[in-house]
């Protein structure tokens, strides 16, 4: 059997505790936090010792789906990102960049965030970004 | 010393006495428990900052219950095993202990007033730390200073379970802290004093002093302080210390027959 300790930042608030999931063969499962971090100390709120137990849900989609006749289908990431990009260029041409709003996380990283701004700014040319604490 | 723990635990390995050893390593600048096998690199061991073992032999005899397991332990990581034992979270019947004796820097860090396992391997066995400061400024309050002092540091509780979390011995399946009779859900600070009295309650005859609660608590609620109180009052009552002895039994559950309070029994 193997048991390991990984490292990994709360993908909660922004704060950035940190803390360790324990894995066993595979499977997350719990937390343990990490005491010589330096911004948590050992220490978590209630959502960074709950942080895993989204990990294994089994209503998270863990492969991408399109809708297809009324009924979402499995489909590869080369046709998802295809479709994707095909939609979005086409509703940019019709209806214009303010037709997109683009909404982003905060379990993401900063540097996904910039991301997303960019993609929302510098590609489709539109200003309306925002993040899910304002959903 | 820790060339002393290396030396064990690669002599453990080599010869087949144990599949993996449970110890601390430092990776990457950040200490974290790690499960050696035979052909790992020892560079890496330290044995501090401590992280309570109990919990994760538990985890990793649920996953493999017949694993021959060393764990380096120090006092209060053995008085765990042997209490989740007692209890039967765990077992021992597989497990070589490695025991570990506290320096006394590292005893006052805790406060700890037994800093050393059953048996020693290495290091040396050291008095433990009588009373801390802060121990001894709550005990020299009158009950309404006493009772003061908890109520506005209890007020600083943002209920994250972190004490709970971090406990080797809260091991209830169903929480009463989760459960709305007893502690309403969405309200912080939690109801004073129902939420950490019941858990005071629940650890009276399971405490180990390991200190995890307050090292785990994000607002420095000072409750090694409080388990310190308590287990003073639960060793005058019934000469009893949690983990100490395998084969003793905590007096909150053994039959009426054979407890020390025995008037109006048959």
């Amino acid at each position: 059997m193997n048991c390991d300790f990984v490292l990994t930042t709360c993908p909660y608030c922004g704060c950035g505790c940190n803390f360790y999931l324990q894995v066993i063969d595979g499977k997350v499962v719990g937390v343990v936090p990490c005491k010589t971090h330096h911004v948590s100390r050992g220490t978590l709120c209630i959502k960074g010792w709950s942080a895993h137990q989204f990990v294994h849900n089994e209503n998270r989609i863990t492969e991408p789906l399109i809708k297809k006749d009324g009924k979402f289908e499995k489909v590869s990431w080369d046709e998802a990102l295809d479709y994707t990009v095909r939609r979005m260029l086409e509703i940019k041409e019709k209806s214009g960049p303010d037709s997109f709003g683009f909404l982003s996380s905060a379990k993401c990283t900063n540097e996904e965030n910039y991301l997303l701004m960019k993609i929302s700014r510098g590609v489709m040319g539109t200003n309306n970004v925002d993040h899910c604490a304002r959903l | 010393m820790i060339d002393k723990v290396r030396q064990i635990i690669s002599d453990l390995l080599d010869r087949g006495e144990a599949d993996a050893v449970l110890a601390l390593a430092n990776e990457h600048g950040n200490v974290q428990p790690y499960l050696y096998k035979k052909g790992d690199s020892l560079d890496n061991l330290v044995l501090w900052p401590k992280y309570s073992m109990g919990p994760i032999v538990q985890s990793i005899q649920n996953a493999d219950p017949a694993l021959k397991l060393a764990v380096v332990v120090r006092g209060c990581d053995d008085r765990a095993l042997v209490e989740l034992a007692k209890r039967n979270q765990i077992s021992l019947f597989n497990v070589r202990i490695i025991g570990l004796a506290c320096t006394e820097a590292e005893a006052k860090e805790c406060a700890c007033a037994h800093p050393y396992p059953r048996s020693i391997d290495v290091g040396d066995k050291i008095d433990g730390i009588v009373s801390s400061d802060e121990l001894a400024e709550v005990s020299g309050k009158d009950y309404g200073g006493r009772l003061q002092f908890w109520k506005d540091a209890f007020a600083r509780c943002i209920k994250c379970y972190g004490c709970r979390n971090g406990c080797p011995l809260c091991i209830c399946e169903d929480c009463v802290l989760e459960d709305d009779a007893w502690v309403k859900a969405g309200e912080i600070p939690p109801p004073f004093p129902i939420f950490h009295l019941i858990r005071a309650y629940h650890l009276s005859d399971k405490c180990v002093e390991c200190g995890e609660c307050q090292s785990s608590c994000p607002m420095d609620i000072p409750l090694t302080s409080l388990y310190a109180m308590i287990r003073e009052e639960f060793s005058g009552l019934f000469d009893y210390m949690p983990g100490a002895d395998e084969d003793r039994k905590s007096p909150l559950v053994t039959s009426l027959e054979e407890e020390p309070i025995r008037e109006g029994t048959a």
